[in-house]
């Protein structure tokens, strides 16, 4: 099978249908129509504020076999994702680390859309995508070296097919396309998922990826988080549409869903990945959320924005809403919360301890790894480093 | 095909056929590349024979040809990217600099990111704005790139594949004007390392270095001094980044006075970065301060005036003179 042949095959069909509806649905809104309650036509939603689970005709059928045990799983990601969090949080005021982006308010969007995930799919983070990371097993020590600066990205991509971290908005979005340009060569089945934000959606890269992506047909699922604000930016200062109804501009589907609702965040990326297994390439998905806390440690929110949006927020947040839910169908008791809680404890414990741990990394990795085959003047550079460090050896007499 | 005389892009062309038939991962990128062959026919017949599935035709996106091909390296690829001027370049900057110079070492060097891209650059075809312009300074700062100009057609042929099989991302800027130039080149021979310069003609009375377009110009300069009595080396750098200082110090420690020559603005071109390190390696051999010929500090002129611009014959002569005159 040829990029070419399936692009002829599939885009019209799925782009023309999917695209198509969802558009028209939503003529005439803007962007914060999810701040309505439970009601609105443009959201997927399978779990309202108060853990009801509603029907869905389109996604139902994605969790369709969800067992008890797989959701009490999605509501431990949730809050172990969160429990990391805020220790890291803490860790940064304590000045272990230099720096923290808090993902406080998408556990759902993270977990629902990194639980949807296979072994062989691929990832391609922003910075802040934690709960995702914790999907795919890295070890969320791993994620803090950067942080707290002693690397810059400080696991292997390919151990969990996670990505690097990238700090530059919208830049991985393309590398997440040319992947799946790659898979799609190789004729496997494995998907991409790109991560980004509002704010990244005014990128270049971001609208070059998704045509990239359409063109060649690439299996890809554009994972939008809509948290509202980019800094200090609300989404309106990005777009005049909502922003999956971008991707019906580049030939290809387009869904907002519920970014507090783990569930339909999960059958919404089953869903995309779906449709790029079967050769229909990509996908927009549009996560509508809220960043809870700040845009990292480094900022003040109350320079920009009032309670009462947070406030408002919180009474739809992700993991009070599952637990709802849980409590109402008798999912859980109270052993499996207390367990939590010690488990959660615990994550903590090893978090901060691992991070007090941390060494500084030894003054000549500033020369490691620039290049794979080496350079003349790193060399150079290293051994007149080395030199000028033994210096002073020499004149403490060591 | 041994030994044969051809152009330097056909040199360029076979390069990249040899490479694609020797290795399934690599692909080749970029805009027009396909059916056209390229504006300069570089990749011609290339899509024919391999397929658009391995010589990709791409959107006019700079950054994203330049993005993809880092998705495509992480996956397991090769891809050659054709930038289709300089000019065009700098949409691609970002990914560039932010992402493909520095992923190597931000993964504690776990990916390897083997991506080659082509730039014709340089001026002297009579192009409108933005196509003859020089940038490898621009990119030769930059920790975790590589930065290669051929000046013939052997060399362009040997630089690309050393290139494409190098685990680091290297920019190859090919010299447009001599794109029909042609020279033996030998599918046989044994090249010399990548970024080692090379004496291309020996002399004892003053070292030219130049990469690229400006080897042929030293050249003909230094017929010209012949003429009058001068003996002048011409060391063909073929590398930016790394520079081969051993090399141009072991030039100038025998004839003692340096100039170099780049089409590039002199103002933070490659000859200042040269100029201080071989005046910091040579103190005491050199009888003249490190001259330098280049572009002005102006924007590259309409193409009426590039001849005013650009190095030529009685500048670099001049420049000879200059320092003889120490």
């Amino acid at each position: 099978m040829t990029v070419e042949s399936t692009a002829a095959r599939t885009s019209r069909r799925s782009a023309g249908s999917k695209a198509g509806s969802t558009g028209t649905k939503a003529a005439g809104t803007r962007g914060r129509a999810g701040a309505k309650k439970g009601a609105d036509p443009e959201l997927v939603q399978l779990l309202t504020p108060e853990g009801k689970r509603v029907k869905n005709a389109e996604y139902d059928k994605y969790v369709a076999g969800i067992t008890a045990e797989e959701l009490r799983g999605l509501y431990r990601d949730m809050v172990l994702t969160r429990r990391f969090d805020a220790e890291a949080t803490s860790l940064q005021r304590q000045g272990e680390l230099g720096l923290w982006a808090s993902l406080l308010g998408q556990e759902a969007a993270q977990i629902g859309s990194g639980r949807a995930l296979r072994d062989d799919d691929y990832v391609f983070p922003t910075y802040r995508e934690h709960g995702v990371a914790w999907c795919r097993g890295v070890d969320p020590t791993n994620l803090l070296g950067m942080f707290r600066g002693v690397n810059n990205g400080g696991w292997d991509p390919n151990g969990n097919n996670f990505h690097l971290y990238t700090i530059v908005i919208g830049s991985q979005t393309l590398h997440a396309t040319g992947y799946a340009m790659g898979i799609a060569k190789d004729g496997a089945d494995s998907a991409v998922v790109a991560y980004f934000g509002d704010g990244a959606s005014s990128q270049g890269d971001v609208a070059e990826s998704f045509t990239f992506s359409a063109v060649y047909n690439a299996p890809v699922v554009f994972f939008c988080q809509n948290n509202q604000w980019a800094i200090s930016e609300p989404t309106e200062k990005q777009t005049r549409v909502p922003l999956y109804q971008r991707a019906a501009g580049f030939g290809f589907p387009g869904v907002r869903v519920d970014g507090n609702d783990v569930l339909a965040c999960l059958a919404v990326t089953k869903w995309a990945l779906e449709r790029a297994r079967n050769g229909e390439g990509p996908t927009l998905v549009e996560a509508y959320t809220y960043r809870m806390g700040a845009h990292t440690t480094s900022d003040d929110p109350t320079r920009y924005r009032g309670d009462e949006e947070r406030l408002a927020w919180e009474a739809k947040d992700p993991i009070l809403r599952l637990r709802r839910h849980l409590e109402s169908a008798h999912h859980t008791d109270e052993g499996f919360f207390a367990e939590l809680e010690a488990e959660s404890e615990a994550l903590g414990k090893r978090v901060r301890e691992a991070v007090r741990a941390m060494p500084d990394p030894d003054d000549f990795a500033i020369f490691e790894n620039v290049y794979a085959d080496g350079h003349a003047l790193v060399d150079e550079e290293r051994a007149r480093f080395a030199a000028y460090q033994a210096s002073f050896a020499d004149a403490e007499g060591v | 095909m041994a030994a044969e005389k051809m152009a330097l892009a056909k040199a360029i062309n076979e390069s990249l056929r040899r490479a694609l038939e020797s290795d399934p991962k690599v692909l080749i990128m970029g805009e027009d590349v396909g059916k056209l062959g390229g504006v300069f026919r570089v990749t011609d017949g290339l899509q024919k024979d391999f397929g658009e599935s391995r010589v990709i035709d791409t959107p006019l996106a700079e950054s994203g040809i330049v993005g993809t091909a880092i998705g495509l390296a992480l996956r397991g690829y090769r891809p050659v990217v054709e930038i289709q001027f300089d000019g065009f370049v700098f949409p691609a900057y970002d990914q560039i600099v932010t992402q493909l110079a520095k992923m190597h070492a931000r993964s504690l060097g776990k990916v390897k990111l083997p991506v080659v891209i082509r730039i014709p650059y340089g001026g002297g075809i009579g192009a409108v704005e933005h196509h003859s312009e020089s940038p490898e300074a621009l990119f030769a700062h930059v920790a975790g790139l590589k930065v290669v100009s051929p000046s013939n057609a052997s060399d362009a042929y040997w630089m690309l594949q050393q290139a494409i099989q190098s685990d680091d991302p290297v920019i190859y800027f090919e010299p447009k004007r001599r794109y029909w130039d042609k020279g033996e080149v030998s599918t046989e021979a044994i090249p010399s390392p990548l970024h080692k310069a090379r004496v291309v003609r020996e002399g004892t009375d003053l070292t030219l270095a130049a990469y690229g377009p400006m080897v042929k110009l030293c050249h003909e300069v230094a017929a010209a001094a012949a003429e009058e009595g001068k003996s002048l080396e011409v060391l063909d750098l073929r590398s930016v980044s790394p520079l081969d200082f051993d090399s141009i110090q072991a030039s100038v420690e025998k004839t003692r006075r340096l100039v170099v020559v780049h089409e590039a603005p002199v103002f933070f071109g490659s000859g200042a970065e040269i100029a201080a390190r071989i005046t910091e390696r040579c103190f005491y051999h050199l009888e003249a301060p490190v001259l330098r010929v280049g572009g002005y500090h102006a924007p590259y002129p309409p193409a009426r005036l590039e001849e005013s611009y650009l190095p030529d014959l009685d500048r670099v002569l001049d420049a000879v003179d200059r320092s003889l005159a120490y």
